[in-house]
């Protein structure tokens, strides 16, 4: 299983939680696993093609994934996922 | 730098005539992507869609209660604007931040083919540089909001301005930087007194832990939890431009681009003032400026995406600007597209020719954004964006003492000056005679 740490803006659906446990082998499955143990995350993280919602990026050991294999990024047990709202920072 | 109590306008903040007593401008926030309603306080994404949120305001009551001659009659400042801003009155304390200059370029405009160049210069804020603007209006926000301490992740100007903000407010600062920054933003921030924090990684690396501080600390960071309030700053830039040219609008606006909100904020900033019938709504051409080294926004504009591919790893001297993962990007390429606009990347090499020639043609020396966008405007002109007679104003939002290292602007220290050119002379012992021999060796 692998770490989930869960926004603030997020937290409703997953009834507080921080942090979560999720399995799956790649940032995809990781995700529907997140999505399957909290029903109400989906409308919000997931867009209508089975992707991710834009507006958020997701980060794999601190790494935006969008650098790596994107959804197909394997995902190890000792990982860690951070969902991040993407509407941040700048000038 | 100023701190001073701030007068407050003459008639802001009062209700319109006829008007209930209780309506007031700002009525909350609002998402962009969705529009969903969100009540007003220190929250910067939609919990619905996760759009940004944005000051949603009263538009009629603003029409009803701007005028030029309400303006005109304020004190020098960006608060003369109140109508347009997400406060009720002005702080009662905080820097003389705006009414920068708007300068007549003609020298430089002439050099790269453009009659009527106006440079904004914005190197003369109270921390010399326009986040000045966007600090100024999160600071009174925070206090607003009863926070007692001011963060910031920053490129470099950001942290310059939210310490000095802090400082005037009398309030801690915390600013989170990459640790490789250009050493003299990071002694800028310490001598307001601010927490630098370095960190080791990129921007991007930067903003992502903040994303994740702000969530367990309850500081105000200006470009995150305060971000809605913090991007109307830079609506004062247009404000002031238009007021500057006689309520009116230029052909074209060239600007910087990091995350793209100063960008995007700008064309906001003019339409609101057509909007509430202070300017005449004429069609604007908005052109963007970012580094090779880190184009994000300006490749995704060749390309003809609609996406915005982050950059991992920016490669430029331009450190204001190298934001790999930019927030706005996609609202940045959908004002130069709609507007007939562009976004230029320009090489660092003729950046640094840039801020020369724009410090030795016009006497204002920019920080490396200033180069980038002056460099915009050539390139521009070059692509037909910028036409023959066009009205064109520069952004210039950041002071080259920044980033003052002259290896930088491509003058060689060992290679020493001689009389009659631009550049170092060498050292010369305090006697005339020694001071006649270089000259005399300058024309030999």
């Amino acid at each position: 299983m692998s770490e989930v740490r869960i926004p603030p803006v997020l937290r409703s659906a997953t009834s507080g939680a921080k942090l979560v446990d999720a399995g799956g082998s790649t940032v995809r499955e990781v995700i529907e696993s997140l999505v399957g143990t909290y029903p109400a995350l989906a409308p919000t993280l997931l867009d209508g093609d089975g992707g991710i919602n834009h507006f958020v990026n997701v980060f794999l050991n601190g790494t935006d994934v969008r650098h790596l294999d994107g959804l197909e990024t394997p995902v190890g047990e000792r990982d860690s996922l951070v969902l991040l709202p993407a509407m941040a920072g700048g000038s | 730098m100023t701190t001073e109590l701030i007068q407050a306008p003459r008639g802001a903040g009062a209700p319109a005539a006829g008007a209930p007593a209780e309506r007031r401008r700002v009525v909350g926030l609002a998402c962009r992507n969705c529009g969903r309603p969100e009540p007003l306080g220190p929250a910067y994404v939609c919990p619905a869609c996760l759009g940004p949120l944005e000051v949603a305001y009263d538009r009629d009551l603003v029409r009803a209660t701007a005028s030029r001659e309400a303006i005109e009659a304020r004190p020098a400042g960006l608060w003369r604007y109140l109508e347009f801003l997400p406060l009720d009155t002005p702080p009662a304390r905080g820097l003389a931040v705006g009414s920068s200059p708007l300068v007549a370029a003609d020298r430089r405009g002439r050099a790269l083919g453009v009659e009527r160049l106006w440079v904004k210069d914005d190197t003369r804020n109270p921390s010399l540089s326009f986040k000045d603007r966007a600090v100024a209006i999160a600071a009174a926000t925070a206090s607003e909001f009863g926070i007692d301490t001011l963060a910031c992740a920053s490129t470099g100007n950001l942290a310059g301005a939210t310490a000095a903000a802090a400082a005037a407010l009398g309030i801690p600062a915390y600013v989170f930087i990459p640790a490789d920054l250009e050493p003299a933003k990071v002694d800028h921030a310490l001598a307001y007194g601010a927490t630098v924090v370095p960190i080791e990684g990129t921007y991007d690396d930067v903003n992502r832990l903040c994303l994740e501080v702000v969530d367990e600390t309850g500081w105000g960071f200006v470009n995150v939890n305060l971000r809605p309030f913090y991007a109307e700053g830079s609506k004062t830039l247009a404000f002031e431009v238009a007021e500057g040219l006689g309520w009116r609008s230029p052909d074209v606006i060239v600007a910087p681009i990091a995350s793209g909100a100063l960008f995007t904020k700008v064309a906001r900033g003019f339409a609101e003032l057509a909007d509430a019938g202070l300017i005449e709504r004429r069609p604007i051409r908005f052109v963007g400026a970012q580094p090779a080294g880190c184009a994000p926004v300006a490749t995704a504009w060749a390309s003809g995406a609609t996406v915005v591919e982050p950059v991992r790893a920016p490669d430029t001297f331009v450190r204001s600007l190298a934001i790999g993962n930019p927030a706005d990007g996609r609202y940045a390429l959908e004002v130069a597209r709609s507007s007939g606009g562009s976004i230029e990347s320009i090489d660092d090499t003729r950046t640094a020719a840039a801020i020369r020639e724009l410090a030795a043609l016009e006497g204002i020396f920019a920080e490396t954004a200033g180069g980038v966008t002056i460099g915009a405007v050539e390139a521009a002109r070059r692509r037909g964006v910028i036409r023959d007679g066009d009205e064109v104003v520069a952004l210039v939002t950041g002071n080259g003492l920044k980033t003052p290292d002259a290896r930088l602007l491509g003058i060689d220290p060992a290679a020493p000056a001689r009389a009659g050119q631009p550049g170092l002379a060498p050292p010369i012992p305090p006697r005339l005679a020694a001071f006649e021999a270089w000259l005399e060796g300058a024309s030999s």
